[in-house]
């Protein structure tokens, strides 16, 4: 690391140019995670008057429990399945723009409008095209002999957060990989042309190798974002339902707690789910560096 | 192995710019042609349309007897070397050189042997399991022409595939292209903006100016008798020098100074007269001269180059190191080293001394 050094006339003044961000991390990150951790190893009784210190109850409880365990089985298919099918489709539009010269500006930013949209807005949007009677896709899948009802059908309840929660990530996954395939040089493409090598040949011997940094890191950056961004998308559709089909750990977090007043659980949960994230992270730092180069 | 036949070709941009304008030339199998000229004369562009990087607008190209116009580059059976090397970063020098044969469907003991074979003549055989980014300029460089090399092809395309080596390294790899060339008896095109690359390399050298060829001779050839001042100012270090003078009859005007032609002058009236530096000399007392006032001096160490003026036009003269200096000297020049350019379209004139004289040694001048 060489950054550039600044050097304060005054000593007092960065700490103070700091404070405000600072703040701000302390009370709405720090302090509330402390307090999770704190309460996740506390319970308290039905009227709020006393605390007891019950030590790993609470994350034993968890490991046994069936629901718990079908949330997280649910949470690895959302995320995988939303990864998966945003990063591919990214992955499409990005080689269909970069293959543009004159338009490739315009559907970039037409393509980067999704990822504007609030979450809530998404998942609102993708309910009303999928509504089961005033929606216009449960019309045309009628004519395939599918009677969608995400209400009732815990399959198509999953299969529309997917699609919502996709939706709006392919546009970030369109705009890295379509930076990672400009940053290819094209006389790599044309040396390989001369070497006889076609169009789809080139893509699969030469780009997508020189892109497996930027698919490592979106992989890592997606499956955060479904984990744990998804909140408001399930809350504006299915509210984890139905039957717990939707129920994703970030949602559970919230439904056991914040509806079910079982703050003890519900913190060891989301003391767990910040576990997965610093793993993923330091995954993401310490792997993606070494090994994802050619 | 084939010859290569450029047929009035134009290139015209996407968006209207004129690249290229009406090149003919014709390589004979085996023949070593450099292209040069100076940034954004077109070298890349032609070169580029002859590899099927680039569309063709105008005119037809043959390798060997077909019209290749409308072929893939692959099946044009050339082979480039970049500028960056273009190597494959993600592969292994082995598979850098043994790509182009797969994808061709090579079997394996042949690609096997072929990239033996290259790597020892480009002395790589080592680097075969290391990836591009752990080899020097000079070892890409050598990867870059051993992918080349491996495939057979009937043509080599060169673009500034020296330019970025320091210049030691330069001049060897030069020597080394050459040498691999001779052996291998391939065609090749070869792109520098460098006019001493140009002349060590070339057998034939084309000289392109604004999209257009100015000349196609061997190097000496376009040393010794440039077609225009372009090429004159062009080939050759330092440039040749170029003054308006004036022909009366026998006698040359340059400014104020007068000199007799001995029966050289190919017109009458106003010219561009060309001397290259070596061809200048300081002047015996007895001789007619060109009054020069000196500016400064550059050691080459074998050469000593003296810049200054006559008149108030530029001279350069290359003088051995012991010659005796002094701010106002006299200059002479051998009449047949004269090179004479029409004042307005700077075209060799036709009269001029022809280059084969040039070549013979300089006569005592009486
Ligand atoms: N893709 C392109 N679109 C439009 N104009 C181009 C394109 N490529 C090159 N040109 C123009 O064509 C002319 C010739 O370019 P070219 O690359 O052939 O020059 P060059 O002789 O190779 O120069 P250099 O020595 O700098 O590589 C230039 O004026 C350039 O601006
Ligand atoms: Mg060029």
């Amino acid at each position: 690391m060489d950054t550039k050094r600044t050097t304060f006339q005054n000593r007092w003044l960065p700490y103070v140019l700091l404070a405000p961000q600072l703040a701000i991390t302390l009370i709405f990150f720090i302090w509330p995670a402390g307090q999770a951790v704190k309460s996740s190893f506390e319970r308290e009784d039905p009227f709020g008057f006393s605390t007891v210190f019950v030590g790993f109850t609470h994350y034993a409880r968890l490991m046994q429990d069936p629901a718990y365990l079908d949330s997280f089985v649910r949470t690895a298919v959302f995320a995988v399945a939303v990864t998966v099918v945003s990063m591919v489709l990214g992955l499409l539009f990005a080689v269909a723009v970069d293959r543009l010269m004159r338009s490739a500006r315009l559907y970039t930013t037409l393509l980067v409008w999704p990822y504007a949209v609030a979450p809530v807005v998404a998942g609102v949007l993708w309910f009303f095209l999928f509504n089961s009677t005033t929606g216009i896709i449960p019309y045309y899948l009628s004519f395939f002999g599918v009677r969608w009802d995400h209400t009732l059908n815990g399959t198509h309840a999953m299969i529309l957060i997917i699609i919502a929660a996709a939706w709006k990530q392919i546009s970030y996954n369109f705009l890295f990989f379509l930076a990672g395939l400009q940053s290819v040089p094209n006389t790599l493409m044309e040396a390989a042309a001369i070497d006889g090598s076609g169009p789809v040949k080139r893509f699969f011997d030469i780009s997508l190798p020189l892109l497996s940094p930027t698919t490592f890191f979106l992989f890592i950056v997606n499956v955060n974002y479904t984990m744990f961004d998804t909140f408001s998308i399930i809350d504006a559709t299915t509210e984890g339902g139905p039957a717990q089909s939707t129920n994703i750990l970030v949602y559970k977090v919230y439904q056991d707690g914040y509806l079910g007043l079982n703050l003890g659980s519900s913190s060891a949960q989301s003391v767990l789910l910040m576990l997965i994230v610093i793993v993923l992270t330091v995954v993401q730092f310490r792997f993606v560096e070494r090994r994802v180069q050619y | 192995m084939a010859s290569i036949d450029v047929e009035s070709v134009g290139k015209i941009y996407t968006g209207g710019v004129r690249a290229v304008t009406d090149i003919r030339l014709n390589i004979a199998d085996g023949e070593f042609i450099v292209l040069v000229g100076p940034s954004g004369c077109g070298k890349s562009t032609l070169l580029r349309m002859i590899a099927g990087l680039e569309t063709i607008s105008e005119g037809e190209v043959k390798i060997g007897s077909r019209v290749v116009n409308n072929v893939e580059p692959a099946d044009r059976d050339i082979a480039m070397v970049f500028q960056n090397y273009a190597l494959y970063p993600h592969m292994t020098v082995y598979n850098n050189l043994a790509y182009g044969l797969k994808n061709r469907g090579t079997p394996k003991s042949e690609i096997d042997a072929r990239v033996a074979e290259a790597a020892r003549m480009l002395e790589i055989t080592q680097y075969l399991d290391r990836k591009p980014r752990a080899l020097s300029g000079g070892q890409r460089q050598r990867v870059a022409m051993g992918r080349a090399i491996v495939r057979k092809p009937a043509a080599f395309l060169f673009d500034e595939p020296l330019s970025n080596l320091d210049a030691k390294l330069r001049v060897s790899m030069r020597g080394e292209i050459k040498r691999l060339q001779r052996r291998l008896g391939t065609t090749s095109i070869y792109v520098t903006h460098d006019q001493l690359e140009a002349m060590t390399l070339a057998d034939r050298l084309v000289v392109l100016n604004g999209g257009q060829i100015e000349q196609i001779g061997a190097p000496l050839e376009v040393y010794h008798a440039p077609a225009s001042t372009f090429v004159a100012s062009f080939i050759g270090s330092p440039a040749m020098n170029l003054v308006k003078g004036e022909l009366h009859g026998d006698r040359l005007a340059i400014g104020p100074a007068v000199i007799g032609l001995k029966g050289f002058a190919p017109t009458s009236g106003a010219v561009t007269v060309g001397v290259r530096a070596e061809d200048l000399r300081v002047a015996r007392a007895d001789e007619e001269a060109l009054p020069f006032r000196l500016e400064y001096t550059e050691e080459l160490g074998s050469q000593r180059l003296i810049h200054g003026a006559v008149g108030d036009q530029q001279v350069t003269a290359a003088v051995s190191p012991e010659t005796e200096l002094a701010s106002e000297m006299r200059i002479a020049v051998d009449a047949r080293r004269l090179h004479f350019f029409a004042a307005d379209t700077g075209k060799r004139l036709p009269g001029n001394v022809p280059a084969e004289a040039k070549l013979a040694p300089a006569e005592p001048v009486v």
